[in-house]
């Protein structure tokens, strides 16, 4: 029997507010051990927790960007467990009513294209946990409270993806959103994305679901999909030998790639949520809802779909703007103004520009390039007035001086050469020079003629222009 | 009359016209404390030298010429659940045996702003749970009307040492009826004030959503000052309610007023001599003027099992944090973490607060939740919606404070059902959220005071308090110590 994986999301994701969710802590990663905490998110007697709003604007927001309904009035709830870095023993999240519900993600899957909807069952605000230190440096286990308390909202999908790649789509694609709105700093080495995976199979072609299982403590994407394909193969080869799933949840170890038992369903911890009676309901008016609705940009995905739609890139490169904000808002600026081809801006931002950038660890907007100048420039080379190759020198040019694309062609005499003698002289004295590849190339070789116009290219200082040279060059070899 | 023995407004006014200075105020309590603080033993933690130390700078501050608060140089006893910043704060519980808070709790901070003098932290069961003050883990109180009978609970150490004269103020907390059962019990004024209306901030939680710091005093004027001094909304609760408070003028008069009596507060559970005095204490007010309407609460009986399981379910999440990993008690037999969880509750927690935390435990369990706490927060809103349609008719409800009076110590520790009977008469108004205050109301064959609860609507407390200051005009007073020297 062929077996198809359903596969479900929960993605918790921490705010990056000022200050924690329930008290006035800097809710920042890093520190000092226990600097960031106060009575309050420790959880000492008498101490009572107040809400922080911003954290509830930020997931409505997220709301938003996933097409949830928001609900205007909410609660939050006690999630009571034990646990050394939960001081309170109970967690303040959001049971029976979250925030926002009912949404939808689509995912561009691959190259092509493809999409697929996702729906999203929920999202909710809750708050992190301490985190535990072992160390060899010291007996036993230590507590730093400095992440417990920071706002965290969980991110609950609907089991409607069928694969470890879909799974992969859909977390990017949440990432994605979360940096465009500011609102996450996805830092997946400082913990500031973590997902719960849930994997069941069921038959092909069958409607119900299967038993699932839940894997906790999945620190990273690739993470995620190594868990579902590990997962996936443990099941089927259970549910292939004639046996069952059993409804549990297991722990994901990424260093041995495998998952491991936790606790069964009947061993299920009970919770007993309660309304957090320390807190009144969240209330948002629906004009402050709105008003929320009106930050939200355009998305990753809708702007990946429009650079492969409507600008004519390909995927690989709509995808390395849509990655960098300053990218693709100086790529905005140049469809604007028009003017030149966008797949070869595009190749210019993620080509040389992208390694100039990163050979002089600086950042786009600390250059001198304008939309202006680099729009300027590849009119230069559709023009057939300079070369590609002279671009290379004059990109760095327009981009670490003041310099215009013409001032930098002129200042360095990279005008292309279209004039057939002169072309002719330069072929004749490189032939001459390389006798071996001309024999190569009459012997059959067709890569010697590359050989020929690249030496052709280097005498005439990157100024000849390649196809003309090219002509030249096999009219002389006969 | 000694200093100790006066009421609050009287010391404030001698304060204030130099009859006496704060040290000397402070002085006379403290000796009183000291000669009978052995047979009441009200107090937990003293604190004596910051008691003198407080004083000696308002009579400074007072010499240079500072307007001061009224509360300025007052003794004010703090009951062991509000946090004081350094100074232990234990809720009577060994889990907390040596817990100082780094912060100060919102009506702490207050006082001190007011200048008041702290004259330490006063014994309770332990973390509000009880109405004897015998679950206290380190000792048990006395009734100063009667050493041999509880002091009721679970504020029964500020009650006693208000009775003593072992503080001209006190704090108390209600969760239940903490604050009226002991006033009642120990011939004091105790007001639960409307839940809101004071900061929870720094109080220890017992059920969050019920519990109400709240001033105890000897006098109705008293109770009044000390509550306009804590009262108003706090940032730091979200539960505290933003809103105008109108200075409390008491009006001692009662023509016109519509008072409440709803039959199911005076039933065959109560003693005849609670009834009664209460019943006395009515028809004097009819003389007077008031209108005394019969009312039916028909919830009422329900409410008791409303309010433990409320109650018990919140604190089974309140009390969980108490694990012996970051301060308090923690167990010595304590291996691995189960071990330190386990072996720190079972020692730290004393039997009353495991009953509840099971029962809360129990009834938000899955599979039980719908059928205890779900039906239980319908039945507060029924609660709720009947004492509302109450108020269209009425201006305030009277009803005994306890349907007793002080029980010899030890009377009912062995049976929790018992003790839990003697919040019938006040739980109803923490379910509901509402202000009450007790008064004293006569005192039964064997001379132990009773206590009548006067209930308001929401935020009415000058409404109510009014009424319970015509009633003390009407015993002549309530400020009189018993002789225990």
């Amino acid at each position: 029997m062929e077996f198809e994986p359903v596969i479900g999301l929960e993605v918790h994701a921490q705010l990056n507010t000022e200050t924690k969710l329930y008290c006035g802590c800097k809710n920042e990663f890093g520190g000092e051990v226990n600097s960031h905490c106060c009575e309050i998110c420790t959880g000492m007697p008498g101490t009572l927790p107040t809400l922080n709003q911003k954290a509830v604007d930020y997931a409505i927001m997220m709301g938003h960007a996933l097409h949830c309904t928001i609900n205007n009035v909410c609660k939050q709830d006690r999630k009571n467990y034990f646990y050394p870095d939960l001081p309170k023993a109970y967690q303040i999240s959001q049971a029976d009513i979250p925030l926002c519900a009912h949404g939808y993600l689509d995912v561009v899957l691959d190259e092509s294209c493809n999409v697929k909807r996702i729906g999203v069952t929920r999202i909710h605000i809750e708050e992190d946990a301490g985190k535990l230190l072992h160390d060899d440096s010291f007996q036993g286990t230590l507590v730093d409270f400095n992440r417990c308390g920071v706002p965290l909202i969980e991110i609950v999908s609907e089991p409607d993806m069928r694969s470890s790649s879909e799974a992969k789509a859909y977390l990017e694609a949440i990432k994605g959103i979360l940096g465009y709105l500011d609102i996450s700093d996805c830092k997946m080495q400082e913990g500031s994305i973590r997902c719960d995976v849930n994997v069941s199979l069921r038959p092909k072609g069958s409607e119900t679901f299967g038993n699932r299982c839940e894997m906790k403590n999945v620190n990273s994407f690739s993470g995620a999909q190594r868990a579902i394909d590990y997962e996936i193969a443990r099941q089927t080869e259970i549910l292939e030998n004639g046996g069952f799933i059993l409804q549990e949840t297991r722990r994901w170890d990424d260093a041995k790639g495998r998952t491991f038992p936790m606790r069964s369903k009947e061993n299920a911890d009970d919770y007993r949520y309660f309304p957090e009676p320390d807190l009144g309901t969240i209330v948002a008016p629906p004009e402050h809802v709105e008003e929320l609705r009106a930050l939200i940009p355009e998305l990753p995905g809708e702007k990946l779909l429009r650079y492969v739609k409507k600008c004519g890139l390909t995927y690989l490169d709509a995808n390395l703007l849509c990655e960098n904000a300053e990218k693709y808002r100086f790529f905005e600026q140049v469809i604007e103004l028009g003017g030149c081809s966008l797949q070869a801006a595009a190749n210019w931002l993620n080509g040389d520009i992208a390694r100039l950038l990163g050979e002089r660890l600086t950042t786009l907007g600390a250059t001198k390039l304008t939309p202006e100048k680099l729009v300027g420039m590849i009119r230069l080379i559709e023009e057939g007035k300079i070369s590609n190759t002279a671009g290379k020198t004059v990109i760095e040019e327009i981009m670490f001086t003041q310099k215009t694309a013409g001032e930098a062609v002129e200042e360095k005499g990279l005008l292309q050469i279209n004039d057939t003698a002169a072309l002719e002289e330069t072929a004749r004295a490189v032939l001459e020079k390389n006798e071996k590849a001309v024999t190569d190339y009459r012997g059959g070789k067709a890569n010697a003629l590359d050989f020929l116009v690249g030496q052709c290219m280097r005498a005439s200082g990157g100024k000849a222009n390649p196809p003309a040279l090219r002509e030249i060059l096999l009219k002389q070899l006969g | 009359m000694e200093l100790y023995a006066l009421s609050a407004t009287e010391l404030s006014r001698m304060l204030r016209e130099k009859e006496c200075s704060a040290v000397e105020l402070a002085r006379s309590v403290l000796g009183r404390i000291d000669r009978v603080e052995d047979k009441v033993r009200a107090y937990l933690t003293r604190n004596d030298e910051g008691m003198l130390a407080a004083a000696a700078r308002v009579d400074e501050k007072r010499a240079a010429g500072e307007t001061l608060s009224p509360l300025a140089g007052i003794p004010i006893g703090i009951k062991d659940n509000i946090c004081t910043k350094g100074m232990r704060t234990t809720c009577a519980s060994k889990m907390l045996y040596n817990f100082a808070p780094p912060y100060q709790a919102a009506v702490v901070e207050r006082l001190l702003a007011e200048n008041a003098v702290l004259t330490g932290k006063l014994n309770m069961d332990e973390f509000a749970m009880g109405s004897s003050c015998e679950n206290s883990y380190f000792q048990k109180t006395a009734n100063p009307h009667n050493l041999g009978r509880a002091p009721g609970g679970s504020s029964g150490g500020s009650a006693a040492a208000l009775a003593a004269g072992e503080a001209v103020l006190t704090l108390g907390s209600d969760t239940g009826g903490s604050i009226r059962q002991p006033a009642a019990y120990c011939g004091v004024v105790g007001l639960k004030p409307t839940y809101g209306a004071v900061s929870r901030y720094g109080l220890v939680a017992f059920a969050s959503s019920l519990d109400q710091i709240g001033p105890m005093a000897r006098s109705v004027e008293d109770a009044a000052l000390l509550f306009e001094a804590i009262r108003g909304a706090d940032r730091r609760d979200a539960t505290s309610v933003q809103r105008e408070n109108a200075p409390l003028e008491l009006r001692a008069e009662v023509r016109g007023m519509r008072i409440g009596v709803p039959e199911e507060y005076y039933g065959e559970g109560v003693e005849e001599a609670v009834k009664a005095a209460v019943r006395s204490q009515l028809d004097k007010l009819a003389a007077a003027g008031a209108e005394i309407l019969p009312i039916r609460l028909p919830s009422t009986p329900y409410a008791l099992s409303a309010y433990y399981i409320i109650s018990s379910a919140e604190a089974s999440s309140n009390l969980a944090r108490y694990d012996g990993v970051r301060y308090g008690f923690r167990s010595e037999q304590a291996g691995n973490l189960e071990d330190v969880y386990l072996n720190t509750r079972t020692e730290g927690f004393g039997d009353e607060c495991k009953r509840r935390i099971m029962l809360g435990t129990f009834v938000l369990s899955s599979g039980h939740y719908d059928a205890y706490y779900t039906r239980a927060k319908l039945l507060q809103q029924r609660i709720a919606a009947e004492f509302a349609e109450a108020f269209e008719r009425c201006d305030a409800i009277v009803t005994p404070t306890a349907p007793d009076t002080a029980f010899p110590l030890g009377a009912h520790s062995s049976d929790p059902l018992k003790m839990y009977a003697s919040d019938i008469c006040t739980v109803t108004v923490n379910i509901a959220g509402l202000p009450a205050v007790s008064i004293p109301c006569g005192k039964d064959g064997e001379g132990m005071p009773i206590g009548m609860q006067i209930i308001g609507d929401k935020f009415q407390e000058g409404k109510i308090l009014s009424l319970a200051k015509a009633c003390e005009e009407m015993a002549g007073g309530f400020n009189r110590l018993p002789d225990i020297e």
